[in-house]
């Protein structure tokens, strides 16, 4: 990388760079979903890619997020490399069948015949006042099928890294970005590259607590981070999980060893959830290196409500994770 | 303002042979040469035949639940018959006769209703996808195999089978739409045998016919005699010359019967009349096809009785070879999870471990807790 200041792009310029470069390389890609043609994407993510593509390879679908998913995996099961976009995860839940029961065990059932190459993705979690049946977070519900990949990244830097390499990834990968960022800006370089799944990064470093969390939640974490190191002497390691499977346990494990706290932010529901997967894992790992018992920080356990007030209370946020931390440090 | 009519239209039902052995010449002339005639009469016989011996090894421990086939033999094998070797089948879980025609090794098949995946690992060239057992969602994926088929401007068509009950289904409507809408090369091939299971017709549909439904997506529908050979036949190669040539859908309801219970787990006495099977006996396409190799003189009955011995040692063979197959090793069972195997996976099948992974034993003992330490 040059010495001279990196562009500064939006989340949603970064996910569109991703796909273009990756469509150029490679004529299998196409992208299909609600509205990604003529009006440019419900969210602008695909601007200006029916001009440059045509028609062949951006494609207006009906309103049929079951339909669409199951021609996509058609198609992956020939070869091409098909960008499904759900305007909303939530959408996804008609679609449940076909990314749910068919994707991820296509190569499986048809004992290694049919691969199933295929990227869906679009937003996850709360928008913003948008309602209950619109807020999803999908991935502690998702992640638990074998056979899946899943992506999470929070900045606009891995949301070009990684959804080149899930474009590339033989196997089906669920990328979930977040309308709440999208306008997101930050240093993206021009040139190409990608990163590699299960490999998360390491966003402050600390000697007192891990706090591990995914996607929008991970600056929630940076920011009580903050205010910890700031007013209570408490220097957290804030970990940035990047791809929830494969899970970087590695990564997590060291730290931990290192802290000998942990608190997991996880902006799903806590039953059965990523959140409890990770905090049973650093169980297994580290028992013998923790100091308290994990942590954690969900949503709270209703429909995301419609109220702004109530919708920002029920996510995880930084006043939660500064009190989880301040009680995994045996300090509230 | 006077009222117009904004749409008309009707539905044609195609016979060529029925079940009294009339047999409309004209109609069949070019479709199927008597010696083709006679390999397919073979064909299905050995199919017919399979069926039962299938059901025995069911009924004896040797297979898990399977579904027969008997009576509807005909539909997927005029398909089969007439498509090009390389257009994708994209079957259910019906579709036996059609699948061998193309070329499955009949071990696959019993190796599957044994319960083993391989068997479902079909050769690419091939062009068949894995029996679908869900209902409905492999139209989706003709649809988009035909879509992927038509951005690489192949000119090969996907022909989906599926049943009376799947028409109810939200993946069928979805599918039939894209098809329409999208202008993809598909043949939607339901077999009507009237019974979902336990469900009867009338529960899925009020409209007089099925093959009406496709009528709402703009798509051209025809309704055929699913027991006439011939009748099928012509109908598909109608609707793949319409896919090939002008990338247009067509849904054909084969009108049949599934003389047989649903699968070995069903007894179909529960909820039919046994009037109403023996109306369908009388349909059957062997039968009828008999019928009409005699009256060509193509077949007495030492070649009906040489046939039998063939089909008995033809599936004898083919259900030695699937029983030979050794069960996979269960190191096996975390291949093809994915393409390449993560870490995770890669330390599930090292450990023979699926959970608690991290818990060494010994590890507890020999480590003093960290606490505070730091």
């Amino acid at each position: 990388m040059s010495a001279t200041a990196v562009r500064e792009i939006e989340f949603r310029d970064a996910l569109r760079e991703a796909m273009s470069e990756e469509m150029r390389r490679d004529p299998k890609v196409f992208l299909l979903g609600e509205e990604v043609a003529e009006y440019d994407g419900a969210y602008k993510v695909s601007k200006g890619m029916l001009a440059e593509f045509g028609p062949r390879r951006i494609i207006d679908t009906p309103i049929s997020e079951n339909g669409f998913a199951g021609l996509g995996i058609g198609a992956a099961m020939m070869g091409l490399r098909p960008i499904v976009e759900f305007m909303s995860w939530s959408f996804s839940l008609v679609a449940a069948d076909q990314i749910l029961n068919n994707a991820p065990k296509m190569l499986y059932m048809s004992g290694g015949q049919f691969g199933c190459p295929i990227v869906f993705r679009g937003n996850d979690g709360a928008g913003g006042q948008l309602g209950s049946t619109h807020s999803w977070c999908v991935e502690s519900l998702y992640a638990n099928v074998p056979g899946l990949k899943m992506a999470i990244p929070s900045n606009p830097y891995d949301a070009k890294g990684l959804l080149k390499t899930a474009i590339r990834d033989a196997d089906p990968v669920f990328f979930l970005e977040s309308e709440r960022m999208l306008s997101m800006k930050g240093e993206v370089p021009e040139e190409e590259y990608l990163i590699p799944f299960g490999q998360a990064a390491i966003r402050r470093t600390g000697e007192d607590c891990t706090i591990v969390s995914f996607g929008r939640p991970v600056h929630f974490a940076m920011e009580a981070a903050e205010t910890l190191a700031a007013e209570d002497g408490i220097e957290c390691e804030v970990i940035d999980g990047r791809t929830i499977r494969p899970l970087d346990l590695d990564t997590i494990v060291a730290s931990v060893r290192k802290t000998n706290r942990c608190v997991v932010v996880d902006q799903s529901w806590s039953f059965a959830s990523v959140g409890s997967e990770v905090a049973a894992q650093i169980s297994e790992h580290c028992f013998d290196d923790l100091d308290n018992h994990v942590h954690r920080v969900h949503a709270d356990d209703v429909p995301a409500p419609y109220a702004s007030n109530l919708e920002q209370e029920m996510l995880p946020n930084p006043r939660k994770i500064r009190s989880a931390v301040l009680s995994a440090c045996y300090r509230a | 303002m006077p009222i117009k009519t904004a749409f008309k239209t009707e539905i044609e039902h195609v016979s060529i042979l029925d079940e009294h052995g009339q047999f409309d010449a004209k109609l069949a002339e070019g479709l199927i040469p008597d010696d083709d005639l006679l390999a397919l009469y073979r064909h299905m016989t050995v199919c017919r035949h399979l069926d039962e011996v299938a059901f025995k090894l069911q009924r004896s421990g040797r297979m898990g639940t399977y579904p027969q086939n008997m009576g509807q033999e005909a539909t997927s094998l005029a398909a089969a018959y007439v498509l090009e070797k390389t257009d994708w089948l994209v079957p259910c879980y019906r579709e036996n006769a059609g699948l061998f025609w193309r070329g499955v090794p009949m071990e696959y098949v019993l190796l599957h209703w044994m319960g083993d995946e391989r068997g479902n690992a079909i050769p690419r060239e091939l062009f068949c996808t894995p029996l679908a057992i869900p209902i409905g969602t492999q139209m989706l994926h003709a649809a988009g195999l035909a879509w992927a088929a038509k951005y690489r401007g192949e000119k090969q068509i996907a022909c989906t089978f599926f049943g009376d009950g799947a028409t109810s289904e939200g993946d069928f409507h979805e599918a039939m739409n894209f098809a329409a809408n999208l202008d993809l090369p598909v043949v939607f091939l339901c077999q009507n045998n009237f019974w979902a299971i336990s469900v009867p017709g009338k529960i899925q549909c009020s409209a007089p016919t099925l093959a009406q439904r496709g009528l709402a997506y703009g798509m051209h529908c025809v309704q055929c005699d699913g027991n006439d050979l011939f009748a099928v036949a012509k109908v598909v190669k109608e609707a793949a010359a319409r896919a090939r040539e002008q990338s247009r859908p067509t849904f054909i309801e084969a009108v049949t019967y599934r003389l047989g219970d649903h699968t070995t787990a069903d007894d179909a006495r529960r909820y039919r009349d046994q009037a109403e099977v023996d109306l369908w006996k009388a349909r059957d396409p062997l039968i009828r096809l008999r019928g009409l190799l005699k009256e060509k003189k193509l077949w007495n009955d030492s070649k009906e009785a040489e046939l039998l011995e063939f089909a008995e040692r033809e599936v004898a063979g083919a259900v030695q070879r699937a029983e030979g197959i050794e069960a996979p090793a269960t190191t096996e069972v975390f291949d093809h999870t994915f393409a390449t195997l993560d870490p995770q996976i890669l330390k599930q099948r090292e450990t023979r471990r699926t959970s608690s992974l991290g818990q060494q034993s010994g590890r507890s003992a020999s480590h003093a807790p960290a606490g505070g330490s730091h």
